[in-house]
């Protein structure tokens, strides 16, 4: 592309990259994939109440293609983390992971045989949430840094969710 | 007449019983691992018992309560003759390893029983208790999957909980509860 | 050729297509699997799969002390801990024979109550849901919120309550519990009504609920059903009253027997227990006003515990079913080997029998409506 040529991007491509962030930060579409008891908590934050639509995740895509932000909530065990990285590999750039709770993050108090010790062994993290489980605040506060990193992404220069700092 | 003697009665003139214990109120019965199924069926038809309901099906490895309290734990890669050279120390033959209970209920009397089976390590097989009752099928499967214990007659003993090609058989006394570095296969071609 | 296709027993290729569903499929709440042939939209066999939340629950418990296997007991059931943690507690003090002072118990029978209730508007909810119907799930999620408040302001969490401790509980009821009671009654009858109003003579809920995945009393003991799924069945069977623990034969409430045993009766026994749970907790709780506000909580328990070698089988009233713990202890200050019976497994393995001759879509229903958690179905 000829608008990657110039370094920083020009001025075309950033206001297009600010266009393209505005739309994204309202509407990131979430992959719920709870599998246990941070899964409840999730729900909660989904339904009424917390509601997590006002954020502009309203639609919970079960899709992984059609999904912005894969949210683990929930152990991952050794027989489910191929299910789980299979699901990370569908999803399309740019992605990002939020890992809700201790178990997703490292285990959590489940340090045996069965289970896989945190989930960044297997797939890039972004943003972890503390807590056993975490509150459904927490989640929220999670999205609102998912969407502070949409609107500081480069779409079209192709820099990552990774490479950029938040909550600073 | 209490639960104690009933058993007894019903039990005892066929020689099933091995042993009746008693703790806490809960009444247990060893009985040979041959005629599991035969307990079972006389239990559950004869009219002063009626124990027809299987509330649940377990298994249990003793291995650390036979051996002497001091020896420290010795790891070996599938658990199999590491404890034969520690045993023939002290009084005679150990106790067998595993022992499969299964936890029976009268709906008619709320009475529970706990009926015992006692396997020796070099014959890891009893016989299937599905065909008198079905509850039997998934805790048959992960007592295989979690002891290796095999069921004679199980309609599909495969593994339960872990994935197929899963090496060991977790809950024995001797594997490690963080594992012995199972790792998953994780890479697919398609 | 073949009038009725799933009368046959072969599977031949280009006969039946076999489909995966799970484990990451919106119904299948995470971590199940069901490998279904079907015919058409009829399922000839489904077969489950489980193991996706193995965490080796019943390993770790061998390697912790008895206290500290209470929280982990709380990550069983996750829609409500607190029937997790008196059950375990109930088999440690059974195993050293200690006798609960009867304030602790009363505490317990209000919390556990409570907890049935949250479990059963969460089933509900997502039974809803899982059928299309989302609008009661936001009525019941509301009202759970308030449930949970409580649990909070208790216990100090909100899902994993780690409510009480071995021989007792650790603290009374606060002084408000009364006024806070007395606000979320009408709150849990409020979405209630509004959920039968919605659901129980909707048209389209009663089309896809009466006639699904029907079970007769005899196969549903034969599988080891209990709890609400095997009420539905028409067995009276309830072990508040069969086999009373916590004082609950002192109170007096209504045991809802269904005819069917299909999805619909499950979800009405379910509604009928929330509005008795209701009702147990106000007897609970007057029973508990009449007690000397410096009655005892716990019983005398040694620091260290450390209970004689036997072992024992407990089981309670769970929301799900029969929810028993399997102690054994060979004298020492760990566990020798903890069995958890957990209510739902057994009610998942007889899924092949349930789910033959539905429909895809009704296969979702029996799933919801058997309240599968996989917390204590892999555990």
């Amino acid at each position: 592309m000829a608008i990657e040529a110039y370094n920083g991007g020009g001025w075309i491509a950033t206001k297009l990259e600010w266009l393209i962030n505005w739309g994204r930060k309202r509407s990131p579409w979430p992959l719920p994939f709870g599998t246990a008891c941070c899964g409840i908590e999730m729900m909660c934050a989904l339904a009424a109440g917390y509601d997590m639509a006002r954020f502009g995740a309203e639609r919970p895509s079960f899709s992984p293609r059609q999904a912005d932000v894969l949210i683990q909530a929930g152990t991952i065990n050794l027989k489910l983390a191929p299910v789980f990285k299979k699901i990370y590999d569908q999803m399309a750039e740019p992605r990002c992971v939020i890992s809700m709770g201790a178990c997703a993050s490292s285990g959590g108090v489940f340090r045996t045989y069965a289970t896989l010790q945190g989930i960044d062994k297997l797939v890039p993290v972004d943003i972890y949430i503390p807590g056993c489980p975490p509150r459904p605040e927490a989640l929220l506060q999670a999205l609102l840094m998912f969407i502070e990193k949409t609107e500081k992404s480069q779409p079209i220069t192709h820099k990552k969710y990774s490479d950029l700092l938040v909550g600073t | 007449m209490d639960l104690k003697n009933r058993v007894e009665q019903c039990l005892g003139p066929k020689n099933f019983v091995v042993a009746m214990t008693e703790c806490q109120g809960d009444l247990s019965v060893e009985v040979p691992k041959r005629s599991v199924v035969d307990v079972m069926r006389l239990l559950r038809n004869t009219p002063d018992l009626g124990f027809n309901f299987l509330s649940d099906l377990l298994g249990v490895d003793n291995l650390d309560l036979n051996k002497p309290k001091k020896k420290p734990k010795k790891k070996t890669e599938e658990g199999e003759g590491a404890e034969t050279e520690e045993e023939p120390k002290d009084k005679g033959p150990s106790p067998p390893r595993y022992e499969v209970v299964y936890l029976l209920l009268c709906l008619e009397r709320n009475e529970r029983l706990q009926v015992k089976v006692r396997v020796e390590e070099n014959d890891m097989e009893v016989d299937t208790l599905t065909p008198v009752w079905k509850a039997a099928d998934w805790p048959e499967r992960e007592v295989f999957d979690m002891f290796g214990i095999r069921f004679k007659g199980h309609p599909n003993l495969k593994r339960l909980l872990m994935w197929d090609d899963f090496p060991a058989h977790p809950l024995r006394k001797d594997y490690p509860l963080e594992g012995q570095g199972e790792e998953r296969h994780l890479i697919y071609d398609d | 050729m073949n009038q009725n296709p799933t009368s046959q027993t072969s599977y031949e290729p280009g006969n039946y297509v076999t489909i995966n569903i799970g484990p990451s499929h919106p119904s299948m709440h995470g971590t199940l699997r069901i490998a279904a042939v079907t015919d058409g939209e009829t399922i000839v066999k489904a077969d489950p799969e489980i193991g996706y939340l193995h965490r080796g629950v019943e390993k770790l418990g061998e390697n912790l002390t008895y206290h500290q296997f209470i929280p982990i007991t709380d990550r069983l059931n996750y829609c409500s801990a607190i029937p997790n943690n008196v059950s375990y507690e109930m088999a440690v003090e059974k195993l050293m024979g200690i006798e609960v002072p009867e304030k602790a118990q009363l505490i317990r029978v209000i919390m556990m109550e409570l907890a049935r209730i949250a479990d059963h508007q969460v089933c509900i909810g997502i039974l809803g849901v899982d059928l299309g119907a989302f609008t009661p799930f936001f009525y019941l999620i509301i009202q759970r919120e308030e449930i949970y408040e409580i649990f909070e302001w208790f216990n100090g969490a909100r899902l994993t309550n780690t409510f009480g401790r071995i021989g007792g509980v650790d603290a009374d009821l606060p002084d408000d519990f009364e006024q806070r009671w007395e606000e979320l009654k009408p709150g849990v009858r409020k979405a209630n009504d509004e959920t039968e109003k919605l659901l129980t003579h909707n048209r389209i809920w009663m089309d896809r609920t009466i006639g699904i995945s029907a079970f007769s009393a005899e196969d549903a003991l034969n599988w080891g059903f209990t709890g609400p799924c095997l009420r539905a069945c028409g067995v009276k069977r309830d072990l508040r009253i069969d086999e009373p623990c916590c004082m609950y034969d002192k109170f007096k409430f209504e045991v809802p027997v269904g005819k069917n045993g299909d999805v619909f009766d499950r979800y009405i026994v379910r509604m009928i227990e929330m509005e008795e749970s209701l009702k147990i907790i106000d007897q609970a709780y007057k029973l508990y006003k009449e007690m000397p506000p410096d009655a005892p909580l716990m019983a005398r328990v040694p620091k260290v515990i450390k209970p004689p070698a036997g072992e024992v089988y407990s089981a309670l009233e769970s929301p799900n079913g029969e929810l028993g713990f399997f102690v054994k202890s060979d004298g020492s200050a760990n566990p020798y080997r903890i069995r958890i019976r957990p209510p739902c497994y057994m009610m998942f393995q007889a899924l092949p029998e349930l789910a033959e001759g539905e429909m895809v879509a009704d296969l979702i229903a029996c799933i919801s409506s058997l309240n599968i958690i996989a917390g204590e179905l892999d555990r």
